[in-house]
């Protein structure tokens, strides 16, 4: 449902990606790993129009994304996005920022969207929580509030962007659970991430990207258990050892 | 002091209705100043080139030009053009665009004091450029923004005696008129400084009540 052809991206002079072709099934969950600057989230970025891309193509269930044409928005509402440091509206309670796009995006009724966002909330276990605001929330129940979010649209894909590295350790848990049992229940997600045990135990396919091109690619155990490229072997030895 | 409480009793009246006067010029042309400093400031962020350019030409343009010279210019000038103002309506819109370039420059502080991520995080649940201004930016600029807005209405109503240059009766106009005709100086103007404080100090307690808040949340 996803689907990138020969996909490359400048900042400037610096070429980020150096043509990406990869796809994405319906139901799968892809993890692309990497070291940073590799250019990771900014895959993610251009399959839901946050950045611009020069030349290839990025489709979602056929339609191309351009995001300076007004089809954009129909993507979004379809591929929904997690951000590393939450991008919660602060100024609104959890409930709030979970209907905010149901309310003003899709135009659902107050009463529907209030009852949905609640059962939303409990589902990423945070019904107790729905009148807070972001800044008295942990980091992991402000992620977990995004993920709340980003459901709420009834997205077809989910996008995280490194979504456990802004947390303390001990947070990283409750989301990284959170991710699990929505994979478990058929959601499409690609998550860039360091977390190689989620990787190996929740992926279907790893992606390993480095200097703008995938490295290797495959299904998720072969590629961490058994890399076959030397950048990836050293990439997945530093990562697991890094003393 | 018995002297100034005599004078105070004999011009209260007639410097009163200055006062409506300097209301009516501030509130004027505060409303003015704020829409249009809204517009540019809109205009500046809109991240169109053409009118983000046009808006930071139009606020160079007013930020160069002293107050006085506009008012002359609508109340002398424009008639020459075909278009008659009365003295108030001059003073409202001179003053009102005068400031807008100042709102205009606060506007936009607050509204590019709102992170990045949260514009991108509005953008990826499908809000459009005006949707994401006004459910998410404006009304978190909106208390970045109030303390400054503050000072500036605080400025607005002292500047407001600039009327007076093109024949607006408010308060300093009243006063100079009353003080060449009696030559009471000294109990005139005193009055009419004590009248502007009188009716800055609510203004200043606002500004106060509008940094409180903002340093909470």
């Amino acid at each position: 449902m996803i689907e990138l052809r020969d996909v490359h991206k400048r900042f400037g002079s610096h070429e980020v990606l150096k043509g990406i072709t990869a796809s994405v099934t319906k139901g799968e969950v892809v993890c692309i790993i990497g070291p940073s600057g590799s250019g990771k989230s900014t895959i993610l970025r251009c399959i839901n129009g946050l950045e611009s891309y020069e030349s290839g193509d990025i489709r979602i269930e056929g339609a191309r994304v351009d995001r300076d044409a007004a089809s954009i928005v129909a993507i979004r509402t379809q591929v929904a996005m997690v951000f590393q440091r939450f991008n919660l509206f602060p100024h609104r309670t959890a409930l709030e920022n979970v209907i905010e796009g149901p309310l003003f995006v899709k135009k659902e009724p107050w009463a529907q969207a209030v009852e949905r966002g609640r059962a939303l909330l409990a589902q990423v276990g945070l019904a107790e929580k729905a009148d807070m605001h972001p800044p008295q929330l942990s980091g992991g129940q402000q992620q977990r509030v995004a993920i709340a979010r980003a459901l709420a649209m009834q997205p077809k894909a989910i996008l995280f962007d490194e979504p456990t590295s802004a947390l303390d350790p001990e947070l990283v848990g409750e989301v990284l659970a959170v991710m699990r049992k929505l994979a478990d229940d058929g959601m499409t997600m690609v998550v860039v991430t360091h977390e190689m045990g989620f990787a190996k135990d929740v992926a279907d396919r790893v992606l390993f990207i480095d200097g703008g091109v995938i490295v290797e690619q495959g299904g998720a155990k072969t590629v961490l258990n058994q890399p076959q490229h030397a950048r990836t072997q050293d990439f997945l030895r530093r990562v697991v050892h890094p003393l | 002091m018995e002297k100034f409480a005599r004078d105070a009793v004999e011009f209260l009246p007639i410097l009163m209705s200055g006062v409506a006067l300097t209301i009516i010029v501030t509130l004027g042309s505060l409303l003015l100043s704020t829409l249009l400093g809204l517009v540019w400031a809109l205009m500046r962020v809109s991240g169109i080139g053409l009118l983000a350019w046009l808006s930071a030409a139009i606020i160079n343009v007013i930020r160069g030009i002293p107050i006085i010279v506009l008012l002359f210019y609508l109340y002398f000038v424009m008639p020459d053009l075909g278009i008659t103002l009365t003295a108030l309506q001059a003073a409202i819109i001179g003053l009102g665009i005068a400031y807008s370039a100042y709102q205009a420059e606060n506007f936009r502080a607050g509204i590019e004091a709102i992170e990045r991520g949260q514009i991108e995080a509005a953008q990826a649940i499908g809000m459009g450029w005006w949707l994401t201004m006004r459910r998410v930016v404006l009304p978190q600029a909106v208390r970045i923004v109030l303390p400054p807005y503050g000072n500036t209405m605080i400025m607005m109503l002292k500047d407001s005696s600039q009327a007076s240059t093109i024949t607006v009766a408010e308060l300093a106009l009243q006063g100079k008129l009353i003080a060449s005709s009696t030559f009471k100086n000294t109990s005139v103007f005193t009055l009419v400084a004590l009248m502007y404080l009188t009716m800055s100090i609510p203004l200043i307690l606002l500004v106060r009540h509008f940094e409180k808040r903002a340093g909470h949340r």
